[in-house]
């Protein structure tokens, strides 16, 4: 959808609650992946991913939660031999077919790092970025963009005095909802979001949260988390990973209340492993 | 039947003795309120104002072992963020500790009248059903506390299902009370006491009921409190 028409939509919708639009959901088939001399990282992943919710994908370090979120954009072609099988669904598309356009994948599917990672450029261009590459050209529709994008992510009132400045100069927290508006100005259905709090202090993981929480009407969101109070606090559903394999999935209610698998219970009550 | 007694431990030694002095407090909490009960029931049915006594003064450790295990509860959920069986066991811990603090409460109400009625030779028609109600529920409570020690919904669910089986001595209780109301209109006041008694006899026997359906909840995440008796029977079988 075009910007212009989709601002006209949620100004036209504003005295109504209606989301705009829905996104997809994504279904995993039969996913595994193995890193060269490093064995299986993902071991036959199956896993139906709601759309417009938030779901957690939680596991001990270095069970493969990062490389199943880099699966869903294709992230992991970037790595040398690394072999997957199986097929991811975003919508009707096979992410994981030889056709498919990895750009246009990565435009529909945005991902964010556990560091910000902003361009040494103004914090209007780090917005304006994406919009530019899609040919957006005039002035009033970027700007339009910036402050929207820049709104939904809560910053705009602390930044909109100095969109022209610096955007290192920023806190970290500011910098991680920068780096989530430049990923929304390009309007993905999908958000990936790896363990996007973890570097920074309580006060901005709570507004970045608290964000997510906005977003969910209108993104597929899949948030990677070491953090299991804040899966607790953000999803609605829960992917427990072990080893590389998907051990529970679940409504986040009922992972954190009353798990089915033993190990889910283990990992989110501290236990032995 | 005894479920999920193998939890490994934390790796916060820390949390597993905290989780531990909470248990064992509400253990002790149980004793107390059995102690209580056995102490009241016994006053009411030898007509001796000694036992009812010593009831009344065990309320007072009761209260303060229910504020000390929910100042427990509090810390454990603020500082812990407890989850799955975690979190339920400490749920189950806090409408546990309400449960024994009202049975001490009853208890206590039990012992009052005891005390009441140890001086006066008032009619007691019903002291047969009396004593039979009072054993009912005096192991009514041994048996939800000792299912919530062992985590057996079994022996929860059968507490569960015979908390009907005072239905019928109590109702006959009370008919025989109102008789003898009738005929002794000039004991009102003691049987009307004793009408008292028996409700609480009742009432302890609930809250006894609804501690087994915490212990069901800890052990499977079930909430069995508004199930029917086909629906109970399915979880043991
Ligand atoms: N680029 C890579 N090359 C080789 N092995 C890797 C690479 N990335 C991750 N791995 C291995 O794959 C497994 C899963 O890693 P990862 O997905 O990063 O786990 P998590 O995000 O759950 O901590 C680990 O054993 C890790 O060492
Ligand atoms: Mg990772």
């Amino acid at each position: 959808m075009p910007y212009m028409q989709r601002d006209a939509l949620i100004q036209a919708s504003q005295f109504q609650s209606t989301a705009a639009r829905t996104p997809p959901g994504l279904v995993v088939q039969q996913l595994s992946l193995s890193y060269p001399g490093n064995g299986s990282a993902l071991v036959d992943i199956n896993l139906d991913i709601p759309a417009g919710a938030v779901t957690a994908v939680i596991g001990p370090s270095g069970c493969g939660k990062s490389t199943l979120l880099r699966c869903f954009n294709r992230m992991n072609d970037t790595i040398e031999g690394c072999r997957y099988s199986g097929a991811i669904y975003v919508g009707d598309n096979n992410v994981l077919a030889a056709a498919t356009d990895v750009t246009a994948l990565r435009r529909r599917v945005g991902m964010v790092f556990q560091r910000p990672n902003p361009f040494a450029k103004s914090i209007y261009d780090n917005v304006a970025y994406g919009p530019r590459i899609g040919g957006i050209r005039r002035k009033r529709d970027l700007d339009e963009i910036v402050e929207r994008a820049l709104r939904d992510v809560a910053l705009w009132d602390e930044v909109s005095d100095r969109l022209h400045t610096g955007a290192l100069r920023l806190s970290l927290g500011q910098q991680q909802r920068l780096v989530l508006a430049r990923t929304i100005a390009i309007e993905p259905e999908v958000l990936l979001l790896d363990e996007p709090a973890s570097s920074l202090d309580p006060i901005s993981t709570l507004k970045i949260e608290e964000l997510i929480y906005e977003l969910k009407h209108t993104y597929t969101i899949i948030i990677v988390t070491h953090n299991m109070q804040q899966a607790a606090r953000v999803s609605d559903w829960t992917a427990f990973m072990n080893g590389g394999k998907l051990v529970e999935f679940d409504e986040t209610d009922r992972i954190f209340t009353n798990p089915v698998e033993r190990a889910t219970e283990d990992y989110i009550t501290g236990r032995y492993g | 039947m005894s479920e999920k007694l193998s939890y490994k431990q934390h790796i916060s030694a820390q949390f597993n003795a905290e989780l531990d002095a909470i248990k064992n407090d509400l253990l002790e909490m149980g004793g107390k309120v059995e102690n209580q009960i056995e102490l009241a029931t016994e006053a009411l049915l030898q007509t001796d104002s000694e036992p009812a006594e010593a009831a009344i003064l065990i309320d007072r450790s009761i209260n303060r072992l229910e504020v000390e295990i929910d100042e427990q509860c509090a810390r454990i959920l603020a500082r812990r963020q407890p989850a799955a069986s975690d979190l339920r066991l400490i749920i189950a811990i806090a409408k546990v500790t309400t449960d024994l603090e009202r049975i001490g409460d009853e208890a206590s109400k039990v012992a009052r009248v005891a005390i009441k009625l140890a001086p006066v030779q008032s009619p007691q028609p019903t002291e047969l059903r009396f004593r039979r109600i009072a054993n009912h529920v005096n192991r009514m409570l041994r048996q939800s506390l000792d299912a919530f020690a062992r985590q057996s919904v079994e022996q929860a669910v059968k507490v569960v299902l015979s908390d009907a089986d005072i239905d019928d001595d109590y109702h006959s209780a009370m008919t025989e009370l109102q008789q003898a109301m009738r005929t002794h209109p000039d004991h009102i006041e003691y049987l009307m006491e004793q009408v008292w008694a028996l409700r609480s006899l009742e009432r302890i026997g609930d809250h006894a009921s609804s501690i087994a359906e915490q212990v069901v909840y800890l052990a499977r995440g079930v909430d069995i409190r508004h199930a029917d008796n086909e629906g109970l029977r399915n979880l043991i079988n």
